[in-house]
């Protein structure tokens, strides 16, 4: 039995970050635990983009400030997280978009962020390539952009390990014990953990984990797709949203993107050809001078979705067990901000960001959800 | 024989001193290994370094080949063009 002050489960980005803020804060007696390797569930097979082009002030406020984490991790940690902010280019097919998306910029705007709504000759500008025959306009915001998962998986694994704090891969956590409703022990198929505090952070296991201490978390897993290309000069930076179709282009010269094939719930995480169909249907259809480019690979991930689309940060019923999961395809870019909010609540025991209150277990007993319009991919 | 004159992933240019000194550094999986060093995302999808590297890891950590894990491998087999994957219109 090993005591230790908190116990985090999972070591992808929510995990590993919260332990870094954590670290940075002097609490050292961390243990990280992931089933597999660090990052090998939904951050390892993410599509990169960090965006702040949202329709809700939960999302808005939380992405403003994880892009300006994202800017100090990529100064401050030991290595490079390659993020760049080359953009999101968000084009609209129709005027009923575009007034749509004037409103989305509006609230936006108003929170710091510095979208704007701009026509397709400025779009043409911004990425030369674009086909913009049928395109009325789009939503530009050049301070979004991306960053390299397996990169940013490295920089925080060196920065926790410069800090002292271990973390456990290939360890599967078995059973959370509780006593009088507060959590007592984490036991693993290894070892057994005498603590207080526990945040579940697993991602796509984050249900199943949940359950353990008794709580029932309202999220269903979706598998989504990404396919890479061969690597070509970098020539684009900007991420192109249109309909379910994102893509751009990473530091390491491949075309990455997805597109959503609105499918039922799935525990599979096999990839498809149907995907790559509509894959490059949707993306030659934007940029055709990209036709004779090679695909190279193609995986699946899961979106872990709530039901209103928001993460869910905080307390649960059962004291000390707590919960940062439900990203619904938004928990890299979410990633520094809520490592940040979560230690600060396990510090100081408030979210220093007031919009982060809304986003806490108890709003679907409430009734209180927050829609957000903005899912991509 | 120098390790860094011996190149084991040619996609990605990964020597025999990068493999030995990320398993060095304790990584002691395949897959971590494979993103920290990024071997085998490249055209050849794998089939030169992989099998390399799944020996030099082995003798490292005095293993089995195989018993520190495998790779997922990724469809499609080779790279192929998107136009290839293009559906036309007729067919929407």
């Amino acid at each position: 039995m090993k005591s230790k002050d908190v116990v985090i489960i999972g070591a992808g980005i929510t995990g590993l970050s919260v332990a870094y803020y954590l670290s940075r804060n002097g609490v050292r007696n961390i243990a990280v635990i992931d089933k597999s390797f660090p990052g090998s569930g939904s951050t390892g097979r993410c599509g990169t983009g960090i965006r702040q082009q949202f329709t809700t002030r939960e999302h808005i406020v939380l992405m403003r400030e994880s892009v300006k984490l994202w800017r100090e991790w990529e100064t401050s940690l030991p290595l490079s997280v390659h993020f760049r902010q080359g953009g999101y280019l968000w084009l609209l097919e129709t005027e009923k978009e575009v007034s749509d998306f004037e409103k989305y910029v509006k609230l936006q705007n108003l929170f710091g962020v510095e979208s704007r709504i701009i026509d397709k000759y400025e779009a043409k500008q911004i990425v030369p390539d674009l086909d913009i025959e049928n395109i009325a306009g789009a939503s530009w915001c050049p301070t979004d952009g991306n960053a390299y998962p397996f990169d940013t998986v490295e920089a925080l694994k060196l920065a926790l390990k410069n800090y002292g704090t271990k973390i456990n891969a290939f360890e599967e956590v078995v059973g959370i014990e509780t006593r009088g409703g507060a959590v007592k022990s984490v036991i693993t198929n290894k070892e057994t953990y005498s603590t207080n505090l526990v945040i579940d952070a697993a991602g796509f296991g984050a249900r199943k984990i949940a359950k353990m201490a008794g709580i029932d978390l309202p999220l269903k897993l979706y598998r989504h797709q990404i396919a890479v290309s061969e690597p070509v000069k970098v020539f684009l930076e900007p991420m192109i949203v249109k309909g379910e179709l994102y893509f751009t282009q990473t530091y390491r010269g491949r075309i990455i993107g997805g597109t959503d094939l609105n499918e039922p719930e799935t525990e599979s995480l096999q990839s498809t050809e149907r995907f790559l169909e509509k894959y490059a249907t949707e993306l030659l259809s934007v940029m055709p001078v990209l036709s004779s480019l090679n695909v190279m690979r193609q995986w699946a991930g899961f979106y872990v979705v709530s039901p209103d689309h928001h993460p869910i940060l905080g307390g649960t019923p059962v004291s000390g067990f707590l919960v940062a999961t439900g990203f619904s395809g938004h928990g890299f870019m979410l990633g520094p901000v809520i490592g940040k909010l979560m230690a600060m609540y396990v510090l100081h025991g408030i979210m220093y960001l007031p919009e982060a209150n809304n986003l806490g277990l108890d709003r679907f007993k409430k009734g209180k959800l927050i829609e957000e319009k903005a899912v991509i991919g | 024989m120098n390790e860094k004159n011996v190149i084991i992933c040619r996609c990605e240019d990964v020597t025999l001193r990068d493999v030995i000194d990320a398993i060095r550094s304790g990584i002691t999986d395949m897959e971590s290994l494979k993103r920290k060093l990024q071997f085998g995302t490249g055209p050849c999808q794998g089939k030169t370094c992989v099998p390399l590297v799944e020996k030099i890891l082995a003798r490292e950590l005095g293993k089995k080949v195989g018993e520190s894990g495998k790779i997922t491998s990724r469809p499609p087999e080779s790279p192929v063009p998107f136009g290839i994957f293009e559906s036309s219109g007729e067919e929407k």
